[in-house]
């Protein structure tokens, strides 16, 4: 058997793992219920529906209602996700999210699926580039951002166990495989995905693997990355982010999110509070209309891309 | 221009908003293609807007809130002379203004819209203005069916007859279809016209692919003054393309090339008739 090496082999997309272990977690408890608002197509849910049709509840094209909804749900013992576009779901529930669910403290597990700019193209009202910010700001919520096929599976599962709210958001390409065998995702503790010296990349959701390739790509100049998946963006694992400040020369935070309040300022925060001081940079999607294109041009356009992270690093390096 | 003259053009906006959603590779095919009437007797024969006009207080004024079908909107903004129709040959490419929802960076639209549920009340924003200030413009919004789940749409409702807003005309896309399926499967809505009557709206209904039948409706609003006026237009999700008609899988879907030949083949025969 060959060895393991990251970012090789490509896997399904996060949203088919999501559906998959959420139908195995619903075929063995019938406490599990999604709830969706004419997002199962989407949601990649329509096995689910077929097979569990006691365990899916639609609500229609009502957002608000949804996360509602599932608070009573949980409020009585359901184990319920709450399934619709990231950008919907954090935007126009975000009253329902911070006082039906966190304030009120009903663990409704809230799944924005196509997050950041997945719907590409069709523009800014379907991208969630603010959800981080909006959801860090409230309190009682963890957030998670999986980076790959296992940490998706995991974070649905540990979703399960979970007595206080948490939100997951992924996008919907495939991804490819980050963690080998004996990895272990525990939410608030960041998973390491190669070590360096130099640079240490934070990155999280999709945009971990192009971190990753940049980091592949910096090895031909003899520079080493440490890249981090910071799948957990709350509670944040400060240690790492510290561990960087000390262990590497310059810091790079890349999200598939505004550059305002997301995970590059949660680091930032953790540093400066720390009153560490290190070559540092943000990369997301900076505070404009967002360019249109597909996923993948928007990410090239903002640099969140195997050459744009290269050239960032390398950039900073050489202030 | 006679009805006849209206439904060659309907047959010409449903070949062009194909030809770009094939082009694009991307689109809300069966909603487009289900309001296209609807925006062919607005366009051509309600709204007092244009080119020339645009950006005039006076204006009528056209809020799309099922933004998704945009596809039928640009056709018909192009053909209005809003802006060149090979625009369109860039829908939803890298740096192009044409995305897929309606956005004012695009001349001719007055509202980016495209999240569902927050057309009404602008248009009920807009349609106040036009009081406070004696003017005398109209303000129409297209709402989808499965859209009036959003419950927003029923706060509008309420605030549109609470200050009298005869001047807002309110038109629901009655396809029964929506993403996942049937809207009467997702979210009940009947028996919808009697909502609207106890929200205090004057109702009427018709088919919103008879061009003559939905011309008729809006030349006569108000239908009560005082009142602020719906439509509920009865009409079919893909229509013009018997493989797609009634199938919400149409809903974002895109012809393959076969697909996408036969049905502007069936678009020349309905064209034909005509000849
Ligand atoms: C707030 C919000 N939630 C979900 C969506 C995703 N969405 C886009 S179109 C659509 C179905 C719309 O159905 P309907 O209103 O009946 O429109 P039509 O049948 O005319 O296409 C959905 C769920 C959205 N655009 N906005
Ligand atoms: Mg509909």
């Amino acid at each position: 058997m060959m060895a393991f090496v990251a970012g090789q082999e490509l896997g399904k997309a996060n949203i088919e793992v999501f559906s998959e272990t959420l139908l195995s977690l619903a075929g063995k408890n019938e406490n599990v219920l999604v709830v969706t608002s004419d997002s199962r197509g989407s949601g990649r849910l329509m096995s689910f529906a077929a097979s569990l049709p006691d365990q899916i509840v639609e609500v229609g094209i009502a957002e608000q209602n949804l996360v509602g909804v599932s608070a009573g749900l949980a409020s009585t013992g359901k184990i319920v996700y709450a399934v619709s576009p990231a950008s919907f779901l954090s935007a126009r529930a975000l009253e329902q999210i911070k006082n039906d669910v966190c304030y009120s403290n009903q663990p409704v597990k809230l799944i924005g699926i196509s997050a950041g700019v997945s719907y590409g193209a069709l523009g800014s009202t379907h991208h969630a580039t603010h959800d981080l910010a909006v959801l860090r700001a409230v309190h009682n919520i963890s957030i998670v951002v999986p980076a790959d096929n296992f940490e998706t599976a995991e974070a649905i599962n540990a979703a399960a166990q979970m007595a206080t709210p948490i939100y997951v958001r992924f996008g919907k390409r495939p991804m490819y495989h980050l963690h080998g065998p004996g990895a272990e995702f525990v939410v608030g503790k960041s998973l390491a995905v190669r070590e360096g010296t130099d640079v240490t990349f934070i990155a999280t959701g999709e945009t971990v693997y192009h971190a990753l390739m940049a980091a592949v790509a910096m090895e031909k100049d003899g520079l080493t990355c440490r890249v981090i998946s910071m799948h957990t963006v709350k509670p944040l694992d400060a240690e790492a982010v510290l561990h960087a400040a000390s262990e590497t020369r310059v810091i790079v935070t890349v999200e598939e999110h505004s550059v305002c309040g997301g995970l590059g300022e949660a680091c930032a925060g953790v540093l400066m509070q720390a009153g560490l001081s290190v070559p540092f940079r943000i990369v997301g999607l900076p505070d404009e209309y967002t360019m249109t294109g597909s996923q993948v041009e928007i990410f090239e356009h903002y640099g969140i891309s195997d050459e744009g992270l290269a050239q960032t690093a390398k950039a900073l390096l050489n202030q | 221009m006679t009805d006849d003259e209206l439904r060659i053009k309907s047959i010409h906006y449903r070949k062009r908003l194909l030809k770009y959603i094939k082009k694009a590779n991307a689109g809300h095919t069966g909603g487009s293609l289900s309001c296209v009437d609807i925006l062919n007797v607005l366009y051509n024969r309600i709204l007092n807007v244009s080119p020339g006009n645009f950006g005039e207080p006076y204006r009528d004024r056209y809020i799309q809130s099922k933004g998704h079908s945009v596809e039928a909107l640009y056709v018909v903004l192009a053909d209005r002379g809003f802006f060149a129709e090979s625009e369109l040959e860039t829908l939803c490419r890298h740096r192009s203004h044409y995305v897929g929802h309606p956005t004012r960076k695009v001349n001719g639209i007055e509202q980016n819209t495209g999240a569902l549920g927050h057309g009404l009340a602008f248009s009920v924003g807009v349609a106040l203005s036009a009081k406070k200030d004696g003017a005398d413009y109209k303000v129409y919004t297209l709402l989808g069916d499965g859209e009036l789940a959003e419950g927003s749409n029923w706060e509008s409702l309420l605030t549109a007859t609470h200050y009298g807003l005869d001047n807002l005309t309110a038109i629901v896309d009655r396809n029964n279809l929506q993403l996942t399926g049937r809207t009467e499967d997702m979210c009940n809505l009947e028996p919808l016209a009697e909502k609207f009557t106890a929200f205090g709206w004057s109702v009427r209904g018709a088919d919103g692919h008879d061009v003559a039948a939905m011309t008729d409706e809006l030349r006569s609003v108000p239908f009560d003054l005082g009142k602020p006026s719906m439509i509920v237009a009865k009409t079919i999700k893909g229509k013009g393309i018997s493989f797609m008609e009634n199938d919400h899988k149409w809903h974002h879907g895109v012809p393959d090339d076969e697909q996408y030949e036969q049905a502007q083949q069936e678009l020349d025969a309905l064209l034909a008739e005509y000849e």
